[in-house]
């Protein structure tokens, strides 16, 4: 069985089918990318799979369960994570303590519990710095564990921002736009971040992409959207060398 | 010497508005919106105390935590009840609206239950205080407890928000609700406890306010309201230590210049400063710059 499921889903907006009659089946442990030219849907196809948009029509399961009409936190909860096309950590926080953030969901104590740090605050507290720490090892943060977010240089900024949201321990990772204004050098670092998350925590991944060397360099399988219906499904090289898709992106002749 | 005991007495006033303005800037800063109805709680929190102290057991520590409890019910019912149905309303002015209409119901429904005579409060306090310099300096019991009451509550809230994860919830929302969501963060919930603690600490200001100031009406917490919201301001909306230093400015200015200047025009003066605060540093003293997103 598939972990990502999604049938026949679509959203208008008025008038507008920013999505229509979408369907797509992720395996676990793929990696896999969703591409099209600006305003296809792509993002919005993110927030219907998050809850932040509701569909007017289609199923979405994860590992078998219906979430189409759940909300956001109980979507987060249930095993999807993502990140933003424009970062949107929280700035002014430690690079730490976004992590934490995360982590919230899976360490419980009372907040009198922690005005007070007696019970089992300082347990918790210890048990989130480390999980907190591991991660951060893991993106190559942990010598930046107190820097205030909005200082860290914007590469590793996309690496928090992956790594917050590894933190809620997702079954599905959303990576929308993760090269967005990246130069070559930051790019290819970026797909060495990603091949990681993919072997430390056999994630399976959707990445939203407009880098054509990213997306042919680690995505398995593509779907190409197109004024928010499915142009081509498929694996990653037949899909690219398409015709069809080929004038999606550069017009016709 | 006198000069000493009217500064401390607006460190104590001062003290006041500062734990009324937390509650404004915590509840702007992570639910983006001005409760004006807050300083209403501030009353209903000494007619509690009030009735305990007058009626039922006299005990006013009981009346304390009851009023801490009443007021911190009050506050998660309101934003339940009143605020959350709007909160994604298509326009702030709402919920601003709204909040007016609570703070009118609150104080018609005290109205209506205690009647508009002026009741007089015997203070929660009952130590009589120090003197010093051989009597020269006399400084009341009920306002060295209240500055020490405001030190106390800073230093908690500061390790509640920096050393807790429901504080941290807090800083999450507060700068990306949508983000915290997705991060599987309860905003409600967040939200439903930030009402919490401003409201308790609307009780506990409205039984020091009322035992430095000792007379009950229903309008009692109007004017108090809006200097905290004046101070909130002032020191920054949205942030903590922003409301303390605003609160604790206000109080000082608000006796100094009631004591030397005229009391008639003493509030002139407050409400002059915040015009002036706001022309040369709109954001006040310690607010941060807010980007529009484009």
């Amino acid at each position: 069985m598939a972990l990502l499921q999604v049938n026949n889903l679509s959203i208008a907006f008025g008038g507008l089918r920013a999505v229509d009659d979408f369907s797509l089946e992720i395996e676990k442990g793929e990696l896999y990318g969703l591409i099209g030219p600006n305003g296809a849907g792509k993002t919005t196809v993110f927030n219907l799979l998050t809850g932040v948009y509701k569909p007017n029509e289609g199923i979405i399961r994860l590992d078998g369960e219906d979430i189409t009409r759940k909300n956001t936190i109980e979507i987060n909860h249930a095993g999807i994570a993502r990140t933003f096309q424009n970062i949107r950590l929280f700035h002014q926080m430690s690079v730490i303590d976004n992590v934490k953030v995360g982590l919230t969901e899976r360490f419980k104590y009372s907040g009198i519990e922690g005005v007070l740090h007696v019970g089992r605050y300082k347990a918790m507290e210890k048990a989130m710095d480390e999980e907190a720490m591991k991660l951060l090892k893991v993106f190559g943060l942990d010598s930046e564990r107190d820097v205030l977010a909005s200082n860290l240089p914007y590469g590793k900024q996309r690496k928090l921002e992956i790594a917050r949201a590894m933190a809620t321990s997702p079954k599905l990772l959303l990576l929308d736009e993760p090269a967005a204004g990246m130069n070559p050098n930051e790019t290819a670092e970026l797909m060495e971040t990603i091949a990681l998350v993919r072997k430390e925590f056999n994630m399976t991944i959707l990445l939203i992409e407009h880098d054509m060397k990213l997306v042919s360099g680690i995505c398995e399988k593509l779907t190409v959207l197109n004024f928010g219906r499915v142009l081509k499904q498929g694996e990653t090289k037949e899909v690219l060398d398409d015709p069809e898709v080929i004038k999606a992106y550069l017009g016709e002749d | 010497m006198s000069f000493l005991v009217y500064l401390i007495n607006g460190l104590s006033l001062g003290s006041i508005y500062a734990i009324i303005a937390l509650g404004y800037t915590m509840v702007y800063g992570i639910a983006k919106m001005l409760n004006f109805a807050h300083g209403d709680f501030i009353m209903v929190g000494c007619y509690v105390i009030f009735t305990i102290c007058s009626t039922l057991s006299g005990n006013t520590f009981v009346g304390i935590i009851a009023a801490v409890i009443l007021c911190t019910l009050l506050g998660v019912t309101t934003e339940k009840v009143a605020y959350k149905p709007l909160r994604g309303a298509a326009s702030p002015l709402a919920v601003l609206i709204t909040a007016i209409g609570v703070s009118y119901f609150l104080e018609n429904l005290a109205l209506l239950i205690f009647g508009a005579d002026i009741k007089s409060f015997s203070s929660v306090v009952a130590w009589q205080g120090l003197s010093f310099a051989g009597g020269d300096l006399k400084i009341q019991g009920v306002t060295i407890v209240t500055i020490l009451t405001s030190v106390v509550i800073l230093i908690v809230l500061q390790l509640f928000i920096h050393k807790t994860k429901e504080g941290q919830a807090m800083l999450a929302v507060a700068e990306d609700k949508g983000a915290a969501m997705l991060m599987g963060i309860n905003v409600n919930k967040t939200i439903s406890l930030t009402f919490a603690i401003g409201s308790a600490l609307a009780a506990i200001a409205g039984a020091l306010l009322c035992s430095a100031y000792p007379s009950l009406s229903p309008y009692l917490g109007a004017m108090p309201g809006i200097k905290a919201f004046v101070a909130a301001v002032f020191g920054g909306i949205g942030s903590i230590p922003g409301a303390m230093i605003g609160g604790l400015v206000l109080g000082i200015v608000e006796i100094l210049s009631r004591t030397y200047i005229s009391s008639q025009l003493s509030d002139a003066i407050v409400f002059g400063i915040l015009i002036v605060v706001l022309l040369v540093k709109p954001t006040g003293l310690l607010g941060k710059k807010i980007m529009e997103k484009v």
